[in-house]
């Protein structure tokens, strides 16, 4: 593997842009790391990647590393991703998004860019709770869990992204947590070699506005709760549903090949009579 | 085609061809009336020449996807109409603030809200102007015939590429719907992006140039990797809260339109010369405020029109250089005086207005009487 600090010149950007602005503590940092590493071992050049993120503590990553970068509004990432990956095959574009970003004001424009199959990696940090803007309650805080706009616990079911996103056509869906860096690496590098929509989860700890609010311990207690709690995909499918607690399915979810949307575009201008270069 | 090279063409086709004519390649839009033909067309043109047509899931991604196309180099339009115009209006200061070239379709039909789908209005004119939050610039073109519709919607590229800014073409559901024959202009100039001069190295995307020239916008993916953002940026596109920079950010984004009113604005005048009373019209209504004017000199009345082809920026200064001789101004719009406020601006006192929101074009007879009105 690269050494640390070549990396961190590679693909950080220098000046001006650290220290970073994450809370002590935070996962973000884990997952932009796990993100570096997988595109480190993949054959593309800084050139050729077109990062995209939406608002939010995430919507961060962009500024920091070194590719074609576009910090979009909030929720809207996957638009910006759709115009350039359509406009310019060629280039990987990958979103990366909040819970709130992709499944609140987003989740319109995330179900139906799984259900266009169109060759995007999109990364959702899922942390369960509004950071940036103070710890709201967002569509993926647990039911019962206190956030600044639940101040007597969440009533409203969350989403399950990844369920959310298989139903919706997605071609490729993993979910990690920012416990299992190394999984979380593998899984991108699936995720960016996939043909088609992508989804990795990366479950990740906002100590901050989540973990101090609902009384969950440290940063470190709960990376290890995300270590008890998570169970293999394969194994977590033999559990009896009544048995499952807290417990949730980590590995690759979904992986199948179906054409996607550039090649169906592609047919769409030859049956036009247009020229396909 | 008759052998006058004519051909029968509808607003929205005219301006449909014209993006075409222009370069544009991207077209990303959600169907609503009375702008869906320019989508229909679109959509089976596109292909032909390789471009992309993509039907989005609302009018807010459809904005998001044209800038997207655009940072990838490709030009790009979307088309809607009232409400769907309201969506766009987030994204649409997203390309004001990050100076992105894109050009944005408003065909009118009556509001507020769902309004009157099926009538034509001209309710959007401020929108256009204030649609987005935050002091923003605005470039917004006003075509009056279905040659216009042609031809202003390739202006709106070239001003857009020029001056690296969404412009709107806002037309009305009288211009888009309206059948003409046109003689499709043989050439007219298409400006393309420029391409940065400078190695990635030294390359700052909002630096702004001597002379007062425009960084151009490098497309993703060619070496030259920055960052776009729509928070308050430095020249390099970073955030920043420094003072300094951000009023020099915030200026510089106003001031690349203020400094070239003299490109932007484009007016047209008829019977202007000696005219004591001046009607100030634009886009369908023009046509009637012709034919009363017209109608106002078989009178004796020594009436002429001033009519905004670029209704933003607004062309202050050419009413103010003819408020000294004018004993009043004429306003007639499709909505409750939104230019009038603006004439009102340059002139005050001095003008009237001939309103209508019931969903019907002013006639020239309503334009005509209140002519009378004024010179009696």
């Amino acid at each position: 593997m690269m050494r640390t600090t070549e990396a961190i010149y590679k693909y950080l950007r220098p000046d001006k842009k650290f220290p970073h602005m994450w809370c002590p503590g935070c996962g973000i940092g884990i997952v932009m790391g796990a993100l570096v590493r997988a595109i480190e071992n993949t054959e593309l050049t800084k050139d050729e990647i077109v990062l995209v993120s939406g608002i939010g503590c995430s919507g961060r990553i962009s500024t920091y590393l070194d590719f074609n970068t576009l910090h979009t509004t909030h929720g809207r990432a996957l638009t910006f991703a759709t115009g350039i990956k359509l406009a310019n095959p060629e280039l990987t574009v990958i979103t990366v998004m909040g819970d709130g970003d992709a499944t609140a004001i987003g989740g319109n424009h995330l179900i139906h860019a799984c259900r266009r199959n169109i060759g995007i990696t999109s990364i959702i940090i899922n942390n369960n709770i509004y950071g940036m803007t103070g710890g709201q309650y967002s569509p993926t805080t647990p039911m019962e869990r206190k956030a600044s706009t639940a101040q007597y616990g969440s009533i409203e079911k969350p989403f399950d992204i990844c369920k959310l996103v298989e139903a919706c056509g997605a071609t490729f869906v993993a979910r990690g947590t920012a416990f299992h860096a190394k999984m979380l690496d593998a899984m991108m590098l699936r995720a960016l070699n996939h043909k088609g929509f992508s989804v990795v989860e990366a479950m990740s700890q906002c100590p901050v506005q989540y973990g101090r609010r609902n009384k969950l311990g440290t940063p470190m207690d709960m990376m290890q709760w995300f270590k008890d709690n998570s169970v293999s995909s394969p194994v977590f499918d033999k559990i009896p549903p009544d048995e499952v607690d807290e417990q949730f399915p980590v590995g690759v979810l979904v992986n199948k090949e179906e054409k996607d949307y550039i090649d169906r575009y592609r047919d769409i201008v030859k049956k036009a009579g247009g020229e396909v270069p | 085609m008759n052998k006058r090279n004519e051909v029968l063409l509808q607003g929205n086709e005219a301006c449909a061809m014209g993006a075409l004519a222009a370069g544009m390649r991207f077209f990303a839009g959600y169907p609503i009336t009375p702008s869906t033909e320019i989508a229909e067309f679109l959509a089976a043109e596109l292909p032909k020449l390789n471009g992309t047509f993509i039907q989005m899931e609302d009018e807010i991604s459809s904005m998001g996807a044209i800038i997207g196309a655009s940072l990838a180099g490709t030009k790009s339009m979307t088309a809607t109409s009232g409400p769907g115009f309201s969506l766009m209006q987030e994204n649409i200061g997203f390309a004001s603030m990050a100076e992105v070239p894109c050009v944005v379709v408003n065909v009118m039909r009556g509001g507020p809200s769902t309004g009157m789908p099926t009538r034509p209005s001209q309710g959007d004119v401020m929108q256009s102007r204030w649609g987005t939050h935050g002091d923003h610039p605005a470039i917004v073109l006003c075509p009056k015939s279905v040659l216009e519709c042609y031809t202003l919607t390739v202006r709106a590229f070239n001003l857009a590429e020029k001056y690296r800014t969404p412009v709107i073409v806002l037309m009305d559901g009288i211009v888009g719907h309206m059948w003409e024959n046109i003689e499709i202009p043989p050439t007219l100039e298409v400006i393309d992006r420029a391409k940065p001069t400078v190695p990635p190295e030294w390359y700052h995307p909002y630096e702004n140039l001597p002379g007062g020239d425009i960084t151009p916008l490098a497309p993703f993916g060619q070496g030259y990797r920055y960052h776009v953002t729509g928070m308050v940026h430095d020249r390099s596109g970073f955030p920043t809260l420094d003072h300094d920079e951000v009023e020099q950010g915030l200026k510089s984004i106003i001031n690349k339109i203020k400094n070239n009113l003299h490109d932007i604005i484009d007016i047209e005048e008829y019977l202007l010369k000696d005219a004591d009373i001046c009607v100030v019209a634009y886009g369908s209504v023009a046509r009637s405020a012709r034919e009363a004017v017209n109608m106002a000199r078989k009178e004796g009345i020594k009436a002429g029109m001033l009519r905004p082809i670029t209704l933003w920026p607004f062309p202050r200064f050419h009413l103010e250089g003819i408020t000294g001789r004018m004993k009043t101004f004429v306003i007639p719009e499709m909505n409750l005086g939104q230019v009038y406020g603006e004439v009102l601006k340059s002139c005050p006192k001095k003008a009237v207005r001939v309103t209508r929101v019931d969903g019907e074009l002013v006639t020239p007879d309503q334009i005509f009487s209140k002519i009378q009105e004024v010179s009696s």
